[in-house]
């Protein structure tokens, strides 16, 4: 089994919003998979259904080799989840809270709570009303981390973190990496995503646009180059994969797709490089193409 | 004065967020006191009878502790007499639901936070909840006095002054508490208990004396609104007493509103423990409403053991009246009026036991929409685990309540302890019907499971005034408990009683079948 998540087609409707329409999702047994999208691409819609917490129209969801509508509770022995808005019973203190969820999921590490419950910086005599967003925040990921699972489902984790609690939180998702857990990180921290995922998936309007490693991704957009040649530029334009070409005397600048570099440089030289930049994608420039994109 | 800036838009704001809640409480109440006067006139139709009731009244302790002394014999003052006590019970509640919803519930909610940071004084929010809450209590007074104006326009103006009165001073008490506290809960809740408070120093203070001037009933704000007097040589001086009141808790509340930060509060909320020992569904479903079922708990054994002390003075009272003997055995069955006023107070308690159920039903319904159960369910518990929880608390509780309330009698009368115990057992099969239909509501149309708020209050409805109205039958037999057998008193007959026990385990498996079926709402 190498799979630990499979999704193929996944509808789902809400009255007559299509949240899912023919989503795809395929995480590998042991990698950090980041999930992203922008607002109501559907990220959440998706969580839920492979919770089965929600009922998919129709395609096909697999989790852990078993489908998450109909065996739920099996499939939850072995997952821990993390919503992106955590509320709490405002009478329970956290640590009463954290413990359930560990006992619910069929037990969790003491020592392990114990380090996360002080590396997070967490008082857990607290009473859920008293806690900020942060905070309720990391009741749940102390939950999560300290369980015995194989899959851990983030739906934006970190949503009021601050920076600190950010690099605590990379830490505890690397650890678990190590030991062999699967996560699927749905997130809109580009710095967390470059940081922590093995591999992406974007999806929009309720379906996949995008997959693969980070690096396979940055291969399908632009690297801009500025330069400043010793003669005129020459034929530049009929290149293919240029794009927004700018000629100021000497001075050009341009973005070409990334995997058409190599002619538009060897063009660049005939004409005599005095100064060149050539900037990769920024992870911001990928994901606002793939966003927009209509 | 900035500290006030915003006010109006506020109260505005408030007016219209509370555009369903205030009309309906405030219609409630007037027509409970509106519809009085001709009741009365149906029970009590002669001066004689009335000066009869009033010479009872006067003589029964229990009695007056209940609903307090009657100062006169025509309808206006019996009235007052009659609902008095209750209706300014249910302005005060009215009251600090909107002070403590404008207030403290908008500051826990966070929502506060927002609203400060505009072009709105320190004491803007402070001054809109009571402006709202001034004004549900203005339009109660005035309903009242026009609708009683009838019976008198001094005693009308005066009653109708005194109810908005008895609002203002629990508005005003509220809005000190909400300064208090840091959960809106808990503010609701020790206000309301101060209103209780307020009920048993006055029914302690009226069963002392025969005409309210007791210290106890003085120092009850409820004491005040019967020593007013209305319609019975009305005391003005006394509304003096509910100005000076709300002025001085207005002042406190102001001076404390103030001087604090937003969303912290003089009572700060105390550590709860680092480690816990919650460790199924079910423990969580316990810890989150053994707090209601002890309150329910408390109050219906001491409603039965009230009941049960009233038992005997009942059938002086009701005996030589004709027509309130025809609506008890209506209520009851027809075998002697005490086992008629056993048999409807019984039946009483069981509409009010339909209540409970449907509250604690839909704590079910309440932890999916705010979002706590989603975490729960993607945990290895199944629904219907989580579902069985709460429903063994709503269903168990129903039975623990009634039985509680069985004892009660028993410690109140003490006689036929075991058929009034049957006769509260046996409400059990109507209030589980109503629970049922809650559960059917939350499994199949969760959006709509507040309805079931509906079905309970129109069962009240129906078995409440139904009898006292000459309502159909045909309506009478839409209410579970009416097709209940009359005990004591009537004989038992175990058919219905199975019948509405299935129905409900029926409506209970579709509901759960459902919530099984459908998606998680969020």
């Amino acid at each position: 089994m190498t799979k630990a998540i499979t999704v193929a087609g996944l509808h789902k409707s809400f009255g007559r919003t299509h949240a899912l329409d023919g989503l795809d999702l395929e995480v590998e047994a042991g990698e950090v998979h980041g999930f992203l999208g922008p607002n109501g691409a559907g990220k959440s819609t998706t969580i839920r259904v492979l919770l089965g917490l929600l009922r998919a129209d129709s395609g096909a969801a697999q989790v852990l080799g078993r489908d998450p509508w109909r065996d739920a509770v099996e499939v939850h022995r072995r997952i821990a989840y993390v919503p992106g808005d955590v509320t709490l019973w405002r009478n329970l203190s956290g640590g009463e809270v954290i413990d359930l969820y560990g006992r619910l999921r069929g037990g969790l590490d003491p020592a392990r709570r114990a380090d996360l419950v002080e590396r997070f910086e967490l008082d857990p005599t607290k009473k859920g009303r008293t806690y900020s967003k942060g905070n309720r925040q990391k009741v749940a990921l102390v939950a999560a981390f300290a369980s015995d699972v194989d899959l851990l489902i983030l739906d934006e984790p970190t949503s009021g973190l601050d920076p600190l609690m950010e690099e605590v939180f990379q830490r505890c998702v690397e650890e678990e990496r190590e030991r062999g857990r699967t996560i699927l990180l749905s997130s809109h921290i580009l710095s967390e995503v470059e940081e922590l995922c093995d591999r992406v998936s974007i999806i929009r309007k309720g379906r996949t646009v995008e997959t693969g490693s980070l690096a396979d991704l940055r291969h399908l957009t632009r690297t801009s180059v500025t330069a400043e040649l010793a003669g005129a530029p020459n034929g530049l334009a009929k290149l293919p994969g240029v794009h927004d070409l700018d000629v100021r005397g000497r001075r050009v600048r341009l973005q070409v797709d990334t995997d058409k570099l190599d002619a538009v440089l060897r063009s660049l030289t005939d004409s005599g490089v005095r100064s060149l930049t050539s900037t990769p994608p920024t992870l911001e420039e990928l994901f606002l193409r793939h966003y927009q994109e209509a | 004065m900035t500290s006030l800036a915003g006010t109006g838009t506020l109260l505005r704001f408030s007016l219209r967020r509370d555009r369903v809640m205030i009309p309906v409480w405030v219609a409630v109440n007037a027509l409970m006191v509106l519809s009085m006067p001709n009741t009365l006139k149906g029970l009590y139709g002669t001066e004689t009878e009335r000066a009869d009731l009033l010479q009872q009244v006067a003589t029964n302790s229990s009695f007056r502790a209940l609903i307090g002394p009657a100062f006169g014999t025509d309808l206006g003052a019996l009235t007052v007499w009659r609902v008095g006590v209750y209706a300014g019970a249910l302005a005060a509640v009215t009251a600090l639901l909107v002070v403590v919803r404008h207030t403290r519930d908008e500051e826990e909610s966070g929502r506060q936070e927002l609203i400060a940071s505009g072009a709105v004084g320190r004491r803007a929010s402070l001054t809109a909840a009571l402006l709202a809450a001034a004004v549900a209590s203005g339009v109660l007074g005035l309903l009242v006095a026009a609708g009683l104006a009838g019976q008198g326009a001094t005693g009308a103006v005066a009653f109708g002054l005194g109810l908005a009165g008895v609002g203002m001073v629990f508005a005003t008490l509220a809005a000190i508490v909400a300064q208090l506290t840091e959960s809106a809960r808990l503010a609701r809740g020790l206000t309301a208990g101060l209103l209780g408070a307020a009920f048993v120093l006055r029914a302690a203070g009226d069963a002392a004396s025969t005409d309210g001037s007791s210290v106890w009933t003085w120092v009850s704000p409820l004491g005040w609104l019967e020593n007013l007097r209305a319609f019975a040589g009305e005391r003005w001086w006394v509304l003096g007493l509910f100005a000076a009141a709300v002025v001085a808790q207005g002042a406190v509340a102001y001076a404390l509103a103030g001087r604090r930060d937003v969303g912290m509060s003089f009572l700060p909320t105390r550590p709860g423990p680092a480690t816990g020992g919650l460790g199924t569904a079910a423990a969580l479903a316990w810890r989150l409403q053994r707090g209601g079922v002890l309150g329910w708990s408390i109050g219906f054994f001491l409603a039965g053991a009230v009941y049960g002390g009233l038992t005997d003075g009942v059938a002086d009272l009701v005996g030589d009246n004709e027509r309130a003997r025809e609506i008890f055995e209506r209520m009851g069955g027809q075998s002697g009026i005490t086992d008629a006023f056993l048999a409807s107070m019984t039946g009483m308690l069981g509409l009010v036991a339909a209540l409970y159920v449907v509250a604690s039903v839909l704590r079910l319904s309440g932890e999916e929409t705010s979002g706590r159960a989603e975490p729960v369910l993607a945990n290895a518990v199944g629904r219907l685990r989580w579902a069985a929880g709460h429903l063994t608390i709503a269903f168990g509780g129903a039975v623990l309540i009634m039985l509680l309330a069985g004892l009660g009698f028993a410690v109140g009368y003490g006689h036929q302890v075991g058929p009034v115990l049957g006769a509260c057992l046996v409400q059990v099969a109507g209030v589980w019907v109503i629970g049922g239909v809650a559960v059917l509501l939350f499994g199949l149309l969760p959006r709509a499971a507040v309805a079931a708020w509906g079905v309970a209050g129109a069962v009240l409805l129906i078995g409440w005034v139904g009898p006292a109205l000459d309502v159909p039958q045909t309506v009478l037999d839409v209410s579970p408990f009416g097709h209940l057998p009359k005990l004591p008193g009537g004989s038992m007959r175990w058919p219905p009683v199975l019948v509405l026990l299935g129905l409900a385990v029926v409506l209970v498996a579709m509901g759960l079948a459902g919530l099984r079926r459908r998606d998680l709402t969020t």
